[in-house]
This record gives C-alpha cells, sequence and structure tokens, in this order.
C-alpha cells in the first residue's frame, strides 16, 4: 500500500507499508537554505531526503544519509529526526544510505554543512511522521488530536490517560494524509531529548571489536588487487612501461598502461601503470620491477624555493589585483604613530588521512558498481562516467565509513582509477595506494604569502592595513583553495584597508583541507594583529576587542562574486562582531587572561578566527625552553556555532581534534616540492601529531539565538596563530614561518 | 613457503612469499580486517599486533618470522568486546574516525598487561608510535585510565561490566 500526498511541487511524503508489517516515511524535501546566507550545497540534486522506518516492535531505523569521516554525522542526522520523532535513541538502529541521488539531497562531507543544511529539514522529517501517528491514535481513540501527545515511542491520550505505542498504529498511520512538511510543528527546545545529550558513536562498538567498516575492509568474492604507479611530477604521463614482464611476476594477472584524461585533470583519471594481482603484496612486489619512461611535462620545472623567489618578486611589483580598499591606505600610513610591516608564510601540507586512499569496483554486464571512501560520491560518479564513458545511471556507489577525510576524499582521483581498472577486467578489484602513494599525490594545502604593512595612531588604534597576498593561480582565478575573500577579517573594520592579491601559476594539485583558506590566513592575520597590539603598546586580547568594537563598514551589495577560492564560492557571509566578541571575552575568562603572572620561557597568546559560520577564540599556553624546546602546555577553546550543541559528547571530540590538527600543522609540516615532484614520502617526514604532543583542551560553547552550524572545521584556523602568539609572549621570538620547527626559538 | 603459527588461539596455516608482512596475510589472506594499514613503514601503529605477548608492528613482520607464533589480534583481544578497554574506550567514546583505534587498543592492552596502573607519563611513552590522525589522544589517555580502573574492579570482584551511564568528563580522570 502507498498513499502519496502531494503538497506542492516542491514537497512530497509517501508513507509505505514494507514487509514485515512496518511503515516506511520517505519525505522529500525544499531546496535546503537553512535560512541562512551560506555556499550552496555541492550538489544541487532535488529529491527525497531521508527514511524513518517503524517496525510493530517499536524498533526505528533511521538512514544516514551523509558519509562518516570521523566527524560525527552518522549520529548527528539520525538524532534530528529521533527527537522529532519522540523515539528513544535506545529504540533507533541506524543504517548507512548508499549514493542515492533520488531520495537524498547533499550526501556530502565538506565545508561543515551538514549542520546549518540539514538542521530545520530533519527535524521536519521526523515531526511529520510524528504528527501523523499522532492522528492516527487520535483517530483510534475519536478524540482530537490536540488532547494527545507523544513521548517515548507512546502516544497518549492526557484526558482518559490511554496509551498507543507507535508500533501498534503503523497501519493506521500509514493511511493519514501527512501534514505540510514546512509548516509542521517544531519542538520548543526545552522538549529535546536526544539533541543535546551525549551520544556515543553508533559504529564504535564494531570500531573496538576490529569489524570491518571501512573501505578498505570491502571485500567482494573473487577479488584482486591493484596498485596505481603515477608519474612523479604532477601532470606527467606514462609514456611506455615493461608490462610484459611485470605480467610473468608471481600472482599479477593484468597490468596497464593508463593514458588518461588530456587535459591534464588531477580530480579524474591520471595516466600511469596499474598492475593487478591475486594479492595486494604481489601487486606491490611486482611495482618494485615496475620500469616506466615518464613524460614529465612542465611541472618539473616548478619548486618550492622557485615559488618563495617568486613571491618576493610579486611582492615588490604593483599587486596585480584589489579585492578591497578602504579609505586612503597609503597616506594613512605615513602618519601613523607607528607602523609595522611583516611578511608572514605558510607551506604546503598534505591531508594524509590514515587510511590510505582505496576503493573497490567490479565492472558486470555493463554496470558498474563501487565501494569508495568519498566525501562527495555523487561528484565521483560524475568523474567516473566521464573518465569511463558510461552513463551515471549504470554506476552505484556504496558509501563505506571513512578513515579520515579532512577535505581529501572530496576529490575522487582513486575512485576513478579503480572504476578504469574494474572496467578493463572481469573480476572484481579493490584499488589501494600505499602511503607514499597519498603523500607525493595529494590535493595540497596551498602555500601562501602575506606581505602586511599596518598602522597604529596615538592611542594605540589601528589605522591603516594593507595585505599584499601573494598566491597561486592564473588570471583572476586563484588555485583550488588558493583565494581569499574580499570581506576577510579586519576587512571592513579598519578605516584605511587594502587587500590586494598576485598569483603565479602552479602546476602542482591543490585542494580544501580542513578549514581551507582559513587555516592560512588566520595564521596571518591574527599573528600580524599581535605585531600590532605590541607596537601599540596594547593588551592582545583588548586590542582585539577593541577593534571588534568598531563601527564596520557597510557595503553596497556586492557585485560578481569573487573565482574560486575554494572557500565557500565567495557568498557574502555576514560577520557579527558582537559574537566575536562573546567567545573572545569567555575564552580571556576562562583562560585566566592576564590574571596570572607566568615565568619567563611561557606565555599565552590569543587568537580568533571566523569560518564555516562558526565564531571560535582560542588561548595556548606554551612554554620554550632556553634550548628553544617548544612545549604546548594548555588550549582554552570558546565556540559560538548557534544556539544548540547537538551532540555535546562529538562536539568536544571534534573541537579537540580540530585545535590538536591545528597545533600539529604549526609545529612541523610542510610539503616541499622539487623538479615538480613531492619531497616527503611517510610520517617520518612528514610529521603527524604524536600522543606526547597532545596538551589538554578545555572546549567551552557560547550558546547564542543563532541557528545551529558546524564543527568540523572553525575550531581549527585560531590555533595555529594562538600558539604562535604565545610563543611570542614566551620569548619575543615572532614566528613569521610555518612550520614553526624551522624558526630557533632559543632565548637567555 | 608454508608458515603455521596461531592466530587469535586458532591454528593457521599460510602459503605466501616469504617477503609477506604479517599485516597481509592477516587482511587478506585469513580475512581479519581489524588490523589496518596505515604507512607500511611502522610510523603509524595502525597495524599493531601482539606477537607472544608484545606488541609489534604487523607490516613489519615478516610472516615467515611468525613460524609457530602466537599473534593476537583486535579480534582476539576478547570474544566479546568486554576488554576493560573496549569497553572503555566504548565509555568514553573515543573515536572519531576510528581507523587507529584497533592499533591503540592493541599497545593500549600490552601496556595495562606490564603496568596495570599507569601513569600519563607511561601512557605518553607507550602510545607515542599510534599515531591518530584526528587526534583523539585526550580521549585515548582517559580511557586508558577508565580502562585500568576497571580491570581492578573486575580484579577485585566488583567490576561493573558493560558500559551504561553517563559519558564521564575527560577532565581531572586520576589513575
Amino acid at each position: 500500500m502507498t498513499i502519496s500526498a502531494r503538497v506542492d511541487r516542491r514537497q512530497f511524503l509517501r508513507v509505505s507499508a514494507i514487509a514485515g508489517g512496518g511503515i516506511l516515511f520517505a519525505a522529500q524535501l525544499e531546496s535546503l537554505s537553512a535560512g541562512t546566507a551560506w555556499a550552496a550545497p555541492l550538489t544541487d540534486d532535488f529529491v527525497p531526503n531521508a527514511f524513518i522506518r517503524i517496525m510493530p516492535d517499536g524498533m526505528v531505523t533511521i538512514v544516514a544519509k551523509n558519509p562518516e569521516i570521523g566527524q560525527g554525522v552518522k549520529n548527528m542526522l539520525p538524532m534530528l529526526i529521533a527527537d522529532e520523532l519522540d523515539v528513544d535513541w535506545q529504540n533507533v538502529r541506524i543504517e548507512q544510505a548508499p549514493l542515492d541521488t533520488t531520495k537524498f539531497q547533499g550526501q556530502v562531507a565538506g565545508g561543515s554543512t551538514a549542520t546549518p543544511t540539514n538542521w530545520t529539514p530533519m527535524r521536519r522529517v521526523g515531526a511529520v511522521a510524528r504528527a501523523m501517528l499522532m492522528t492516527a491514535a487520535a483517530q483510534t481513540w475519536s478524540v482530537p488530536e490536540m488532547e494527545c501527545e507523544t513521548v517515548h515511542g507512546v502516544v497518549t491520550h492526557r484526558a482518559s490517560g490511554r496509551k498507543l505505542k507507535y508500533g501498534d498504529l503503523l497501519g493506521k498511520a500509514a493511511l493519514v494524509t501527512p501534514p505540510d512538511l514546512n509548516s509542521v510543528p517544531l519542538k520548543d527546545p526545552k522538549d529535546y531529548r536526544v539533541i543535546g545529550t551525549p551520544t556515543r558513536g553508533v559504529d564504535v562498538p564494531s570500531i573496538v571489536r576490529g569489524k570491518p567498516l571501512y573501505g578498505i575492509d570491502v571485500t567482494v568474492p573473487g577479488m584482486l588487487y591493484a596498485t596505481f604507479v603515477k608519474c612523479p611530477v604532477f601532470g606527467g604521463k606514462a609514456v611506455s612501461a615493461n608490462l610484459d614482464e611485470i605480467k610473468t611476476l608471481p600472482g599479477v594477472k593484468h597490468a596497464f598502461l593508463v593514458e588518461g584524461t588530456t587535459p591534464v585533470t588531477f580530480n579524474g583519471l591520471v595516466s600511469g601503470v596499474a598492475i593487478v594481482a591475486d594479492s595486494w603484496w604481489q601487486a606491490q612486489s611486482a611495482r618494485k620491477q615496475l620500469k616506466v619512461t615518464w613524460d614529465e611535462g612542465a611541472t618539473a620545472a616548478q619548486s618550492s624555493t622557485g615559488f618563495t623567489a617568486q613571491a618576493a618578486e610579486l611582492a615588490k611589483q604593483p599587486a596585480q589585483r584589489s579585492l578591497r580598499k578602504d579609505g586612503a591606505f597609503d597616506s594613512a600610513l605615513g602618519s601613523a604613530a607607528k607602523t609595522v610591516e611583516a611578511m608572514y608564510y605558510y607551506p604546503f601540507i598534505s591531508h594524509s588521512p590514515l587510511e590510505p586512499q582505496n576503493t573497490t569496483a567490479h565492472f558486470k554486464d555493463g554496470k558498474l558498481t563501487i565501494w569508495s571512501p568519498s566525501q562527495t560520491p555523487a561528484n565521483g560518479r560524475r568523474i567516473v562516467a566521464t573518465a569511463l564513458g558510461i552513463p551515471e545511471a549504470d554506476i552505484a556507489i556504496n558509501l563505506t565509513r571513512i578513515g579520515g577525510g579532512f577535505g581529501r576524499r572530496l576529490t575522487n582521483d582513486y575512485m576513478a582509477e579503480a572504476a578504469w581498472i574494474a572496467k578493463q577486467i572481469p573480476e572484481p578489484v579493490k584499488l589501494l595506494w600505499t602511503r607514499d602513494d597519498d603523500i607525493q599525490h595529494d590535493f595540497y594545502r596551498p602555500a601562501g604569502w602575506h606581505y602586511f604593512k599596518g598602522g597604529v595612531d596615538a592611542a594605540g588604534k589601528i589605522v591603516a592595513w594593507r595585505d599584499h597576498f601573494v598566491s597561486f593561480g592564473e588570471g583572476t582565478n586563484f588555485a583550488s583553495s588558493a583565494g581569499i575573500g574580499p570581506n576577510e577579517f579586519p576587512g571592513r573594520f579598519i578605516p584605511n584597508y587594502a587587500l590586494d592579491t598576485s598569483v603565479m601559476p602552479l602546476g602542482v594539485p591543490t585542494g580544501a583541507l580542513r578549514a581551507p583558506g582559513s587555516n592560512g590566513i588566520a595564521f596571518a592575520v591574527q599573528c600580524f594583529l599581535d605585531d600590532l597590539a605590541h607596537a601599540a603598546g596594547k593588551d592582545p586580547v583588548q586590542f582585539r576587542l577593541d577593534l571588534l568594537s568598531n563601527t564596520p563598514i557597510v557595503d553596497p551589495p556586492p557585485p560578481a562574486p569573487p573565482a574560486g577560492g575554494g572557500r565557500g564560492g565567495g557568498a557574502p557571509v555576514v560577520f557579527d562582531a558582537a559574537r566575536m566578541r562573546g567567545v573572545l571575552q569567555l575564552v580571556a575568562e576562562k583562560a585566566a587572561w592576564n590574571r596570572q603572572s607566568l615565568p619567563r620561557g611561557t606565555g599565552m597568546g590569543v587568537a580568533f578566527h571566523f569560518s564555516h559560520l562558526g565564531y571560535f577564540a582560542e588561548v595556548v599556553q606554551a612554554t620554550v625552553a632556553k634550548d628553544g624546546t617548544l612545549k604546548v602546555d594548555k588550549v582554552w577553546v570558546a565556540g559560538d556555532v548557534g544556539s544548540q550543541i547537538i551532540n555535546p559528547l562529538n562536539a568536544e571530540n571534534n573541537t579537540q581534534g580540530a585545535v590538536l590538527d591545528g597545533i600539529a600543522e604549526a609545529l612541523a609540516q610542510e610539503i616541499t616540492i622539487e623538479k615538480g615532484r613531492t619531497v616527503q614520502t611517510n610520517f617520518n617526514n612528514f610529521q603527524l601529531l604524536r600522543m606526547k604532543q597532545a596538551c589538554p583542551v578545555e572546549v567551552h560553547f557560547l550558546k547564542t539565538a543563532n541557528p545551529p552550524t558546524g564543527l568540523g572545521e572553525p575550531a581549527l584556523p585560531p590555533a595555529i596563530p594562538a600558539l604562535c602568539n604565545a610563543i611570542f609572549a614566551a620569548t619575543g621570538k615572532r614566528v613569521r614561518a610555518l612550520p614553526i620547527s624551522k624558526t630557533d626559538l632559543k632565548w637567555s | 613457503m608454508t608458515v603455521t603459527f596461531k592466530v587469535n588461539g586458532k591454528p593457521a596455516t599460510v602459503d605466501v612469499a616469504d617477503d609477506t608482512p604479517l599485516l597481509w596475510v592477516l587482511r587478506d589472506t585469513l580475512d581479519l580486517k581489524g588490523t589496518k594499514f596505515g604507512c607500511g613503514i611502522g610510523q603509524c601503529g595502525a597495524c599493531t599486533v601482539h606477537v607472544n605477548g608484545t606488541p609489534f608492528r604487523s607490516c613489519q613482520r615478516r610472516i615467515t618470522s611468525v613460524q609457530g607464533a602466537d599473534v593476537v589480534t583486535i579480534e582476539g583481544l576478547s570474544t566479546d568486546g568486554s576488554h576493560p578497554l573496549q569497553r572503555a574506550w566504548e565509555e568514553i567514546d573515543v573515536p572519531q574516525c576510528g581507523y587507529c583505534q584497533a592499533g591503540q587498543l592493541m599497545s593500549a592492552a600490552a601496556l595495562l598487561a606490564r603496568t596495570p596502573n599507569p601513569t600519563d607519563t607511561e601512557i605518553d611513552s607507550a602510545m607515542n608510535g599510534n599515531i591518530c590522525r584526528c587526534a583523539t589522544y585526550l580521549r585515548i589517555r582517559a580511557a586508558i585510565h577508565r580502562a585500568a580502573t576497571m580491570k581492578a574492579a573486575d580484579t577485585n570482584g566488583s567490576g561493573r561490566r558493560g558500559s551504561s551511564g553517563e559519558p564521564h568528563s575527560l577532565f581531572g580522570e586520576e589513575p
């Protein structure tokens, strides 16, 4: 039995009786905007959005639609539904959805977007189902619905005390006309029972038992294993290889020269050599005997030292573009009481999620089935369809749990490789990269150079600020994640302000790394602010509060959005200085800022940053020994992501992780390019954070009357400048280039 | 060549190339997918297993070196998820992505076996070879302390099994 109630063209709710006596709610939702100005979802598919399945025994299955990379979305989205449905969390089972653009929207892990885009729609999904169950109960008792209420999966008639469990109402509920999805009443937040309750990760029991969950764990009967060797120089092409010899090696079943797409598309099928064997180790062993002739291409002429030299040249010349200009910077600087000039630099870095890139694929009877740890499976399907020349309709993608994302798996190059190999052979195949493959073929956080000049007046107020940001790109286009927006703070808050940019071409792939753009810009801006605070003789917290209290310049309606940048497409997002003042004051209070005297060599630094709709201020205390050994003692965090922390247990974990991720980037991470290839190879020369470096991170959330927003990213950026500013407070030494390990911190 | 050893108490005989690392025998020959591949050079600890009771990076152990040995993987840490570390990991909700956690648990189990009540410093030393890319280190530390308490309570016969109750504070946790 299927009952459809068409509310309007954009809404549709279907209730179906299903096998086993349960009912299923499939809600098709309006286009998601969450009511705030923010970047559009990465997919524009408009389709049904969530599922609830209620069984006669009262058990509820909720489908989790988004890829789980460790951000906790597999709990979070179902929690929103469960709360409005009014069922107990312990009676909820969660199922991971496959990619299905006919049923779900926005199956993406990226941009800290899951919370703001789903906060209202997912609650509505639950609320509509609850309303139908309540109607069914009221009809059973012939009483007005308004006399009924729900809790714990039971409808109660208040006056008579009669009760009906959801599981007993299924047949009747399936006949109820669904209420309007857009006007269905939602709970008063004080009545939340699941939202706001610490909820443990649904996969944790399986994780601690070593159950197969991840892409790398997928097993398909009869499958072979593949390794894919790419040119060490980015954009290089395989010309020839000793494939005949490779094919004779133990276990090797197939070997291919892969031409790759032309022109080279890094987020697509890249040229290389694929070796397929009975076991992955055999494929790896054969790889050691592989001899490839590469056409290295033009990028072989590029290097990190060359980029730095070019940046210095570009900085001497007039900027290529002006992104923002307020007042008169030059004359204001000229009349400033004190001026500071500084260049801040951050290097390329790698994502290095711990699960190496992999995908399992099987091409059979013209249909391709894929199991992949992808943050953007819908984009992956498009890329695979293009690379293989088959229709998207013939490609099915199953989502696995993902061993870390950080933005690396927003691109689907590895999916394209596995799919291409699968199409050549009858067997299913699992492609798995080595760690070296991963570090040497990443979409790196691009390096950046900020050439600052600033001035303060006699009262210690900033009167002039210029950033000549040297980055990568061509013409008016920034390379992916190498951009900056015209409204980047402190734009609008300083009367004489200039944000200028120059770019140089880059043959190295770049992409979004957790808090893209922000993870470098915050370091530069918040450290230079500290420079100016010091020049002004002001307390760094008070100096920032004063700046945030300036009346912001109100811009006319924006012209065309800035090109590229990977930071949310340049959608005009209004920065709310009052919210930032709130978290800055809170973190200063929690860290007892300025209320204790610290010994020489120990210092506190502060920084704040707004990204992904989240407001974060952080204080780091660090100690530098006389020999220059750095120890991060503690981090205090204050964040404002709106009115509600949906899963406090996960929010704390995620925030601590983001902060420590920032600390890790700051301490030692650097990718260098020589002759068009990446120098670093593995965790021995690209350093991830280790246990001994993990300092306490104390997290506080300031709840404000704003819609809830995401937590995957915005806590990261301030950690880096707060640490560098702490080092300055401890030693008087200013870190102007990352990683910190490059700066000699010795003092006496 | 043929190698015979025990995995999680059960005998296993495999016929693979001599230089095959134990990791790939466990994962691809014996279909024990709990042990993870992270770096292949013994830097990350995701592949940690116990060989005759001692933690080793299985990516660095040739299969021939475990002839006759007793190998325990995450799947054999307990039969039912009841090892105090598994219970503590669940109670404290340690994982984010979770990929490294099997290796973390195996290193932590070896630590608790020889140091039943470790200090923070002892934990940091024992666990420094295990990378968590999500940086769940604070919860790992707290969960090891918690497991030590649970284990002591189990030994005293007063241990509460399972992981019910509210998740507890991660700060101020003392062994």
